[in-house]
């Protein structure tokens, strides 16, 4: 049995489902202390209960908490180093998608709660957790792009605007932590069967999604959507000790599609 | 333990005899898999073998030149006739850059360095794709590029080029055979501690503590093992997702 994450203390937001989910999954498997962070207490509820079946022992914390409040950002964090006293591995990963809209029609409301979440709560999480790691003197992070945030979709303003903050952000502060042993990455995902996505789906085509995702990803080089859990490993790859080298930059996990666009 | 495994895989891994290649032999080998070592050097090839199956693991040398189609075509014939098929392979060998402006490059080095590091690496990829193709059940290419497959480095003009060419070769090739369960990506390393960098940090004068911080913003060389292990990531069904993509694990380099 590997155990890359033993006594390990790693925070995740966004964990009560998709990416969060399948990443705290795998990543409890490996031996981790999870403090686990959703808007949603019944579905951190429910992540809970999952790593619990397959890991009884696992030490877990949940935080309900709004990502784009600072405040209860700041909470997180510090209910997170109170309990387990470090944070080692940071899965800033809380994100939504917003309505699919022309950018003249997208909204000026819509594209700040949009903002407000993929791209302030993301900027949050590492404002509080790099103070953590910093004295630390280590630590890894994984923030979550996507696709659309190195490449563009349509009818995303909003997210496309966050998601290429979130990919900026990481370049910015990896290349400013590098030197206090603390490397810090994106993930950009593409098309990622999660509630999330399913969602976008459905407002694409609200009754034959199933379909619309079919013709979604027939430009897919590898023509199939990626599991959640296909992304778990790559999280659980990029925040263990096996990544130390790897900072500052984006790894797409797409099938190949970003290449596509 | 080494996570993640590759038992029931065989891997080539070329340009093992030594730096970041011997470091990917070891670690797949740990790993379980049957491992090709492929290399130039006969004499290092074979210690790497001996190393390698003093601590357990399963590996076979054969000598190779990458420039060489009948060679490459031989190497994989050889790996099949031995290990029975073929899963996993790293292409890895390159050629030590040159070191010359692009006013003055040496026509002959040119023509040698690219037959090697992107001629002999699309041979290498065109002849592993081949045999993974015909046995139809997915394989894992990964090709090495460089830091310098993105970013200039001045007196290195065929280098340069030739690592852009292998990072536009992956991905075609991630292109056409994702279909086929076929992944093919890229890592490109940064200043990696091996017997190429100590020979460019020689030719230039420069020492680590120079020259590092210049490289790496994690003020350090990265080690040959580091590279082996994103190697090993995207060798495995781990990164079942991942194609067409570069990791690029050079602490932040080409962020900047």
């Amino acid at each position: 049995m590997h155990n890359r994450f033993d006594g390990k203390v790693v925070l995740i937001t966004g964990a009560g489902s998709g990416l969060g989910q399948a990443s705290a999954l795998q990543i409890a498997k490996e031996g981790a202390r999870l403090s686990l962070v959703d808007l949603n207490t019944a579905s951190l509820e429910e992540t809970k209960n999952k790593v619990l079946e397959s890991v009884p022992k696992a030490d877990v914390l949940l935080t309900t908490a709004d990502v784009s409040d600072e405040k209860a950002v700041e909470n997180y964090v510090n209910q997170t180093v109170q309990q387990f006293g470090a944070v080692d591995a940071f899965f800033n990963n809380a994100g939504i998608e917003g309505k699919q809209n022309l950018t003249e029609d997208f909204g000026i409301e819509e594209f700040q709660k949009v903002i407000n979440v993929n791209l302030n709560g993301i900027f949050y999480g590492m404002k509080h957790v790099l103070k953590v790691m910093k004295k630390q003197g280590s630590g890894s992070i994984v923030n979550t792009a996507s696709v659309g945030g190195i490449r563009g979709v349509g009818n995303q303003s909003g997210y496309a605007a966050s998601k290429h903050g979130v990919a900026g952000l990481t370049k910015n502060s990896g290349i400013e932590y590098g030197q206090y042993g603390i490397s810090i990455k994106a993930i950009a995902p593409g098309a990622i069967m999660t509630p999330m996505v399913e969602g976008s789906l459905k407002q694409m085509d609200p009754d034959n999604w199933e379909e619309a995702g079919k013709e979604f990803v027939k430009p897919n080089p590898m023509k199939r959507f990626g599991k959640p859990e296909e992304v778990g490993y790559l999280v659980a790859f990029l925040l263990s000790d096996q990544a130390n080298f790897i900072n500052a930059t984006i790894i797409p996990i797409d099938g190949g599609q970003a290449n596509k666009y | 333990m080494t996570f993640p495994v590759l038992e029931g895989k065989v891997a080539i891994v070329t340009g093992s005899a030594m730096g970041m290649g011997l470091a990917t032999a070891k670690l797949f080998a740990a790993a379980k898999a049957k491992v090709i070592v492929a290399d130039f050097n006969e004499e290092k090839g074979k210690e790497a073998v001996t190393e390698i199956e003093a601590n357990g693991g399963t590996a076979h040398f054969i000598k190779v030149d990458i420039s060489n189609s009948d060679q490459v075509q031989s190497m994989i014939a050889e790996t099949v006739e031995k290990y029975g098929h073929l899963d996993v392979a790293v292409n890895n060998a390159a050629l030590t850059p040159d070191n010359a402006p692009a006013a003055e490059f040496d026509e002959a080095y040119w023509d040698k360095l690219i037959s090697i590091d992107l001629t002999g690496t699309a041979l290498c990829m065109k002849y592993e794709l081949q045999q993974m193709i015909k046995q139809g059940n997915g394989g894992s290419i990964v090709n090495i590029s460089s830091v310098s497959g993105f970013r200039p480095q001045p007196n290195n003009i065929a280098y340069v080029a030739a690592k852009h060419g292998v990072v536009g070769m992956t991905k075609v090739a991630a292109m056409e055979n994702g279909d086929k369960n076929i992944r093919v990506n890229s890592v490109a390393p940064g200043a990696i501690d091996t017997p190429m960098l100590r020979g460019s940090l020689e030719e230039t004068g420069q020492t680590e503590e120079e020259f590092a911080p210049q490289l790496s913003l994690l003020g350090r060389f990265g080690q040959p093992e580091e590279i082996a292990e994103a190697s090993l990531w995207l060798a495995s069904d781990q990164s079942s997702y991942v194609t067409g993509t570069v990791i690029h694990a050079d602490a932040g380099y080409t962020s900047r």
